[in-house]
């Protein structure tokens, strides 16, 4: 290949020079296109009642409502896309940003409101409501702005409009200001979106203050303190952007030892952060953060499954279930046949136990099966197992639909967590516990042996790996560990019923995993904040929960299939073909660049 | 008492008889090509000797075990070890990990010593991966270096089949059964991976099975060569035998190649 290019004429050069010449710039159509889809956009989430639930929450006082930015953020979004230099493609020019991007952001953005303005013009004629409750005289209200109809609808394009120019001048903007301008803008849009959480932090350090300076007592953030948030947030990534740090390159290029000596401080000073950050942000917050860590020790056991030994088990929630009946029976006064009223820890083992042989259980029957129809049968032992809790037999054992109550908290000695950010203490020590277990067990004869199935399960067999085992053995992980986190679910609740363990907590640990990065830990802890804990700060947000997670998981699928935080091995996986082909066009490139000096020489 | 024996053993994929009453034998230290034209049957005989496809008759006798019924991971841990016609590696595990996967059947901690990291086990990690790389190094210095961390999917044609075959040296065996190893390379490293199955008997001590297409590596390594057609052994004998038979001429040499010869 190399040489063929280095021994092609000139003229052939020329000749390819003059293909180059076809310039691809901004598409005008297509940014008409995606005016369209925003306008959808608009409409959809004016109609499922998003924009007037919304509403209520002031972000920045007194204008800006959580209704409002949803709204605004569309033609934003869209005109963005719009005016956003197209992909390159070899052998195509692309056109220099100028006007043109401006123009397609105008367009998006013009295009974007006409969905909305559709809507106020036709939900009067055509008595909408039946179908559609949310579209109520109050959002036509807010769609237009409480002004008169006509000038409520002049307003409504002049703001879609003016967004969508500013939109479209983002690609103008040289790269250096428009990374630190961008996640500066998200971050402030952070802080004012958790505003329970931030305010919890700044108040648990003490800082009133500033939190008073930040918060307008009426809630969101005022106008002055919003663009001083912007504006020191800009700063570190200035910093990133005009200086040469290279913190990773660095970091990378130290000896083996201070690697390691490094690595374990940042583990020490995690664990700092870990130990005070329940007294710091206070007892909401802390409730939050006991739940992401429940959430969290079941991604880390589901991780080992999925994860590590690709068994997709949809049926997880049965060892969570299982850990927590475990701990109500032998921890709680009021259990309805056996009351040995053990202590959490005295009944620890038991728990473990019981969970190996549910994870034995479950794994033995479908040693055989693979892919969809393992996910198929493992679904359906995720509900025989809340059947069984809620059934007549087990009734005297577990009291059916009326659970169990009365469970004792984690103790240890005279200290019992009693409220969420005590408890918040256990919840860490078996996190801890939960990352460690995970971390050796996948650098280890094991865990090579569980990836090493999962990549090519009859080869594996070949080279001497019991896959039974393999397989039995990372379903009893993972039970176990589930197991943890259901024993901490039990105590923390203080009550198990049948109805915690539907189906849907399998596939909200599958789903975290999923957007974290699935094998990976860094990945599982991201994707339980988010999955988890998002959901849970911002209330507004609970009721379309399941319509977010939808749209995370689809934009995931196609954007960023490898999780938010990937192991290095899933994103090989995934981008396998990519990095080949970057790798030839990297060879191409050398090639090409070599070429004008062999013919300088020859000449 | 020969390493491996196969009495009349039979396949049959439907009416196909893949394998039809096959008596095979190979002593230990000697290398063994198996020839044959296209679905005469030989990736299906390594199939059936590793225990991935199950036999319908027959016995297969390997170092005084019998082998049939046995699962694959069993056989590999009594010593049979083998390569693929069209190399299956463990795509996007690095280099290294791919050869220490080879080492599983001979090395034995468990969950719980990997959780405590008990001396026992660091010193068999330390120990898995000193041989890993050592077994890598048998190819010189194609797989070792900055190769260790590479994955495996971002070698070239060669080292994949390269690295296959560490892979099943890896596992220590006694029988070692080459499915076309040196298919796809260059004269050049046909060449060379030629001799390196020689030094693999003269070295490790592997008894070895070749399953190759190439002539010229079938003439360079075989102490004795198996002539395979429609699931028979239709010849059996020192290359210069074999290329003199009838049968195998007119199977597989072909009648224009009998002429030149």
């Amino acid at each position: 290949m190399t040489q063929e290019i280095a021994q092609a004429p000139r003229s052939e050069t020329v000749t390819r020079v003059g293909a180059e010449q076809a310039v691809r710039s901004v598409d005008l159509a297509r940014a008409a296109r995606l005016g369209a889809l925003g306008g959808v956009s608009a409409v959809f989430i004016s109609a499922i009642g998003m924009v007037e639930a919304f509403a209520d929450r002031i972000l920045i006082q007194p204008y800006l409502s959580l209704g409002y930015t949803a709204l605004f953020l569309i033609p934003f979004i869209f005109g963005y896309l719009a005016a956003k230099r197209p992909p390159a493609i070899e052998g195509v020019k692309l056109a220099p940003v100028g006007p043109r991007n401006v123009l397609a952001g105008l367009i998006a953005g013009t295009i974007a409101s006409f969905g909305p303005i559709l809507l106020i013009l036709l939900a009067p004629v055509l008595d909408l409501r039946e179908i559609f409750l949310a579209i109520s005289p109050r959002l036509l209200k807010i769609l237009t702005f409480d002004r008169e109809l006509t000038q409520g609808i002049g307003l409504l394009l002049i703001s879609n409009l003016g967004i969508g120019t500013v939109a479209g001048f983002i690609p103008l903007i040289p790269r250096r200001f428009r990374r630190p301008l961008l996640n500066a803008s998200m971050w402030t849009l952070l802080v004012a979106l958790l505003q329970i959480l931030v305010q919890a932090f700044l108040l648990g350090l003490g800082l009133q203050r500033l939190n008073s300076f930040i918060y307008s007592p009426l809630g969101g953030l005022t106008a002055v303190s919003a663009l001083v948030v912007f504006l020191v947030l800009s700063i570190p990534y200035l910093i990133a952007e005009f200086t040469d740090l290279r913190v990773r390159e660095r970091l990378e290029a130290l000896p083996e030892g201070q690697r390691r000596n490094m690595r374990l401080g940042s583990i020490l000073v995690a664990l700092v952060f870990v130990a005070v950050v329940p007294q710091i942000v206070g007892v909401f917050a802390s409730e939050v953060l006991d739940l992401v860590g429940i959430f969290l020790l079941m991604g880390l056991g589901l991780n080992i499954v999925v994860g590590f030994a690709g068994l997709l088990d949809l049926g997880y929630v049965a060892f969570f279930a299982v850990g927590a009946y475990v701990t109500a029976i032998l921890t709680s006064p009021s259990s309805p046949s056996i009351t040995p009223e053990l202590t959490f820890w005295a009944a620890l083992p038991f728990v473990i136990i019981a969970a190996a042989m549910a994870g034995l259980v479950v794994g033995t029957p479908v040693l055989r099966m693979r892919g969809d129809y393992l996910a198929i049968v493992t679904l359906g032992f995720g509900e025989i197992a809340r059947l069984l809790f809620i059934s007549e037999a087990l009734f005297p054992y577990v009291g059916g639909a009326q659970g169990i109550i009365r469970i004792p908290k984690v103790a240890v000695g005279e200290f019992t967590a009693a409220s969420p950010t005590e408890f918040f203490y256990p919840v860490a020590a078996f996190l801890v516990l939960a990352i460690y277990i995970t971390w050796a067990l996948e650098n280890s004869r094991i865990g090579r042996a569980w990836k090493a199935m999962r990549e090519d399960e009859p080869v594996a067999e070949v080279m001497g790996i019991d896959t039974v085992q393999a397989k039995l053995s990372a379903f009893i992980m993972g039970a176990i560990i589930a197991s943890f986190g259901g024993a901490l679910f039990a105590s923390k609740i203080g009550s198990v019923f049948p109805h915690s363990f539907q189906i849907l907590v399998s596939i909200q640990v599958l789903v975290l995993i999923i957007v974290g990065g699935m094998g990976s830990i860094p990945g599982v802890m991201v994707g339980a904040l988010v999955i988890i804990g998002l959901p849970e700060l911002l209330r507004e947000f609970a009721e379309f929960k399941f319509l977010l997670y939808g749209a995370l998981l689809i934009y995931m699928m196609l954007n960023r299939p490898e999780g938010l935080l990937p192991s290095r091995e899933r994103a090989r996986e995934l981008h396998q073909e990519e990095m080949l082909q970057d790798a030839w066009l990297i060879q191409e490139r050398a090639a090409a660049e070599s070429q004008p000096k062999i013919e300088e020489t020859s000449a | 008492m020969a390493l491996l024996t196969t009495r009349s053993l039979a396949k049959a994929f439907g009416g196909l008889r893949a394998l039809d009453n096959l008596d095979f034998e190979i002593e230990e230290g000697e290398i063994v090509s198996v020839i044959g034209p296209n679905g005469a049957g030989k990736t299906t005989f390594f199939n059936v000797l590793t225990g991935m496809i199950p036999s319908d008759e027959g016995e297969i006798h390997f170092d005084g075990h019998n082998l049939v019924g046995l699962r694959p991971n069993q056989i590999l841990r009594l010593g049979v070890a083998r390569t693929f016609q069209n190399v299956r590696l463990f795509p996007n595990m690095t280099v290294r990990d791919n050869v220490t996967v080879g080492r599983h059947a001979r090395t034995r901690s468990g969950m719980i010593s990997a959780i405590l990291r008990t001396p026992a086990f660091r010193r068999e990690e330390e120990e898995t991966r000193r041989k890993a790389e050592e077994t890598l190094s048998f190819f010189g210095s194609r797989l070792v270096g900055y190769r260790f961390d590479q994955p495996a999917f971002a070698l070239s044609y060669a080292n994949r089949r390269r690295l296959e075959i560490a892979r099943a040296m890896s596992s220590e065996p006694k029988l070692l059964c080459l499915d076309e190893p040196t298919a796809g390379m260059n004269p050049r490293e046909t060449q060379e991976l030629t001799e390196l199955i020689s030094k693999m008997r003269d070295e490790k001590g592997f008894t070895i099975i070749v399953i190759e297409h190439d002539m010229r590596v079938v003439k360079g390594v075989s102490d004795r060569v198996v002539v395979l057609d429609y699931g028979r052994k239709i010849s059996e004998g020192t290359y210069d035998e074999i290329s003199h038979d009838e049968r195998v001429l007119e199977a597989y040499l072909g009648k224009k190649t009998a002429e030149a010869a």
